[in-house]
């Protein structure tokens, strides 16, 4: 019996081999979403920058935009904000933000400090409501939505200049086309 | 020249350290006393040759030889000197070099200072210690080689990374790494009291002042890393749950308990096999923090360049080294003889409690660290676990435990007796309750949380006092008779405790009344925070070694009266084309004063954030408390006897 019990630490980290074997084959960024090829979930959330004002999925048809999940309290939002500025500055597509789990003051002043705001606007999902529409695991999460309102891709983590570049832009190109 | 220098004496290195990792242990399960013999020499020479790697690669940062990859991806013409020096351990392959290192100081000085210990032990702790080092050097000759040429040579750096050119580099990472590092020391001598199969008192004796030192540093690390982001990041933050600072907690927690643990098995010969378990388990979690930041299986703000062929190498040492020694753990764990019983309450119980507590935080923080990689693994999606769930599952954990540290101490070994313990602590229970229920009420605010964590500081303190007035009253002795009768060893502990309290009391009161405002200032504007005024100068330009910055001007008041500037900047590294916040800060003993610069918004005017942290510093100050507390252990007099001794003996 005693014995038994003495084998249950290296079992425990064998167990954690095989997990941390398999982890290295997998890309913690890129992620498949059941969510792909469907209708982007309807929202109706107030803005940000002002709460009187709401902004919805609805209203974002006949374009091609960007819905980046993002909060003041991830840390690997602050690594893709950059990018996501950039993106805005070059005017190609709208990115609608949505401020996950967060409060008010933090994300506003999350923003000042990362060097700008790159959304058209952000809304506010403080419950995290619209997040299990969209089944977000993680943040920061970023869709693209096709103007048809149909999510078209989904990345998971945060988007980097090769992301951009490799995935994202060419399926925007693509679907502004369309 | 000099690269290849220290490349050459890191493969002599390797050569050397399979000497002493075979030699000394197949000697000791042999009988060859010369076979035994080599493992000082070669424990030595491997110093010798590293020392001269590692001096080689600070050389060719300090001369800017753009020529060796490593160099010219890490430095640049333009970096200061100190930050080159310390821009070798900016990288994978340098702090991989600092590492082994390190570990060889440490091994040096096992082969100095255990002349105490049995010859075959010596052996087989040096041996063990080679072991380790075959692996990390065979890694950095194959997968990471810091001396790699780069032919043509860069006209120039890439720079080091902004972020991490701070005073904290210089210091941070080596005390982190000697403290990881400092853990094979206990691992070692585990592994070595296996192998041997004599797991007595004496080996936990032996172990415990290296144990304390590695915990010391490791403790010392970790606030520095803390401290660092603090002021460095901007956002006023000093812990983030970041999968490479959980890496560095999960080790501190293990060892802490291995700290308690080593205790009781010199005192009482009991909890043997648990504190060999301890003893393996800290440095595994230092082995696999380091697989952690540089596999890639994580995403962290500190990730190292991310490779699979490195993963795969570290994964496969991890399989070895640990597998390999809880293995041995298994096999031979159930020969250890069970040392004095005791009852359910006794002071052997409650240290076994506490460090049940402390191996389950650890655990949940290594299952909200690699919760991520599971899932992902199964195939149940992706997920980012945040403060949240740490805040969440760790409070819980760490209350009970922090409240048994206030009985341990006056709990009698073998047996205690509940109402003794009561009648002791109940005035203690009292006023710590009563600060609790009032000073947040007297601050103005009362939450849970505020109530709990200043119950569990001032539980800390007033638990601690009537401890000392005890031992004090027991004596029996005048007072200078009974404060002497006091062992160092045992204030250590003592100090130590009481930086907990002022660390919980630190968290408590940032937590609980922290305030902050961001403010759009113009010239000559004030603004008003938590009773004080900043009043905002405008900005000027300031020209550093590499950055450029845009500088904030803030003037601090409270009741008309000035007593300090605030100078937040906002720099450009000019190289990586990178900016970089640096707070303002203002620290005092009762709050810092913290301001961070923003946009700049037209008209002269800019975004300001401030900060008011009332009593912050006393987080780091209770880690610094609970540093000297082990340092004062190691001090203790039975050490330094024991030094005599061995020095009579030599002499």
């Amino acid at each position: 019996m005693k014995r038994l019990f003495i084998l249950v630490p290296l079992a425990a980290f064998l167990i954690l081999v095989g997990f941390l074997a398999a982890g290295l084959r997998h890309d913690p960024h890129e992620v498949p979403s059941p969510l792909v090829g469907k209708p982007a979930p309807a929202f109706n959330l107030p803005r940000l920058d002002d709460p009187q004002l709401t902004l919805s999925a609805a209203g974002m048809r006949g374009q091609v935009w960007l819905f980046n999940v993002w909060a003041s309290w991830c840390a690997p939002c602050r690594e893709e904000h950059p990018v996501l500025l950039k993106l805005a500055a070059s005017r190609i597509v709208p990115i609608v933000g949505m401020n996950y789990k967060d409060q008010r003051d933090k994300a506003l002043a999350w923003l000042e400090q990362g060097g700008g705001d790159p959304y058209l606007a952000s809304v506010s999902d403080v419950a995290g409501r619209t997040g299990i529409d969209y089944g977000v695991y993680g943040v920061p999460e970023t869709y693209v939505v096709d103007k048809a309102g149909t999510i078209r891709y989904k990345q998971i983590g945060p988007l980097t200049e090769q992301i951009l570049v490799e995935k994202l832009l060419p399926l925007i190109m693509e679907l502004k086309a369309e | 020249m000099i690269p290849e220098i220290g490349h050459f004496s890191l493969v002599l290195a390797l050569l050397v350290a399979i000497v002493q990792g075979v030699f000394p242990i197949a000697g000791a399960a042999l009988g060859k006393p010369a076979w035994i013999a080599l493992a000082k020499p070669s424990a030595r020479l491997q110093f010798v040759l590293v020392a001269l790697a590692i001096f080689c690669l600070a050389y060719t940062f300090a001369v800017k030889d753009y020529s060796v990859l490593y160099v010219a991806s890490n430095s640049n013409s333009r970096l200061p000197l100190h930050y080159r020096v310390a821009a070798l351990w900016g990288g994978h392959e340098g702090s991989l070099l600092l590492w082994v290192f390190i570990l060889n100081i440490w091994t040096l000085a096992v082969s100095f200072f255990s002349k105490q210990l049995p010859q075959l032990t010596q052996a087989r702790i040096l041996g063990v210690m080679g072991l380790i080092s075959i692996g990390f050097l065979l890694f950095m000759l194959t997968v990471s080689n810091p001396f790699e040429r780069l032919i043509p040579a860069a006209l120039d750096g890439r720079d080091l990374n902004p972020l991490l050119q701070d005073p904290g580099m210089v210091f941070h990472p080596p005390m982190l790494y000697m403290g990881y590092v400092g853990f094979s020391v206990a691992f070692a001598f585990a592994i070595a009291a296996l192998l041997g199969g004599e797991l007595d008192a004496a080996w936990a004796r032996w172990s415990r002042p290296w144990t304390t030192l590695a915990w010391i540093f490791l403790t010392v690390g970790i606030m520095a890393g803390s401290n660092w982001a603090y002021y460095e990041l901007g956002w006023g933050g000093w812990w983030f749950w970041d999968a490479v600072e959980n890496a560095s907690f999960m080790p501190w927690l293990v060892g802490t308990a291995l700290i308690h643990s080593l205790a009781v098995t010199e005192k009482r010969g009991s909890f043997k096999a648990w504190t060999v378990l301890l003893a393996i388990t800290a440095f595994s979690l230092s082995l696999l923090g380091t697989f952690l930041v540089r596999s890639g299986v994580l995403t962290s703000v500190h990730a190292f360049a991310t490779d699979p062929e490195r993963g795969l190498f570290i994964l496969a040492f991890l399989v070895i080294v640990i597998g390999g020694s809880l293995g041995l753990f298994a096999w031979r764990a159930t020969s250890v003889g069970k040392g004095g019983s005791f009852s359910a309450l006794s002071r052997e119980s409650l240290l076994l409690s506490n460090n049940v507590l402390l191996v389950v935080a650890a655990a949940s923080v290594m299952l909200g660290t690699l919760y991520p990689l599971f899932l992902d693994t199964l195939n149940l999606g992706k997920i980012s676990v945040g403060p949240p769930y740490f805040d969440t599952v760790f409070a819980p954990l760490m209350a009970p435990a922090v409240f048994l540290m206030g009985i341990g101490p006056l709990a009698r070994w073998k047996k205690a007796e509940l109402p003794e313990l009561v009648v002791r602590l109940r005035w203690a229970f009292a006023v710590s309750l009563a600060t609790a229920i009032c000073l947040p009420l007297l601050l103005g605010r009362w939450t849970p949380m505020v109530g709990l964590g200043l119950f569990l500081a001032f539980w800390v303190f007033a638990a601690s006092v009537q401890t000392l007035w005890l031992r004090l009253k027991l004596a029996g002795l005048p007072l200078t008779g009974r404060l002497r009768s006091l062992t160092r060893s045992w204030w250590g502990m003592w100090l130590a405790h009481v930086g907990i309290g002022v660390f919980i009391l630190g968290v408590t009161i940032v937590k609980g009344f922290e305030t902050e405002t961001a403010v759009r200032m113009h010239p000559g504007d004030v603004a008003h925070l938590s009773g004080y005024d900043f009043v905002f100068d405008g900005v000027s330009e300031v020209q550093g070694p590499n950055y450029t910055a845009t500088q904030g001007n803030l003037r601090v008041s409270r009741n008309q009266r000035e007593f300090a500037s605030l100078h937040p900047q906002k720099r450009l590294y000019t190289v990586q084309n990178m900016p970089m916040t640096e707070a303002g800060i203002a620290a005092g003993l009762w709050s810092d004063k913290y301001a961070s610069l923003g946009e700049a918004l037209g008209d002269g005017s800019w975004s300001v954030r401030i900060y008011y942290k009332p009593m912050v510093n006393w987080i780091w100050g209770g880690c610094l408390l609970m540093a000297a507390g082990g340092a004062l252990a190691l001090s203790d007099r039975r050490y330094r006897i024991k030094r005599k001794q061995e020095a009579a003996a030599t002499a």
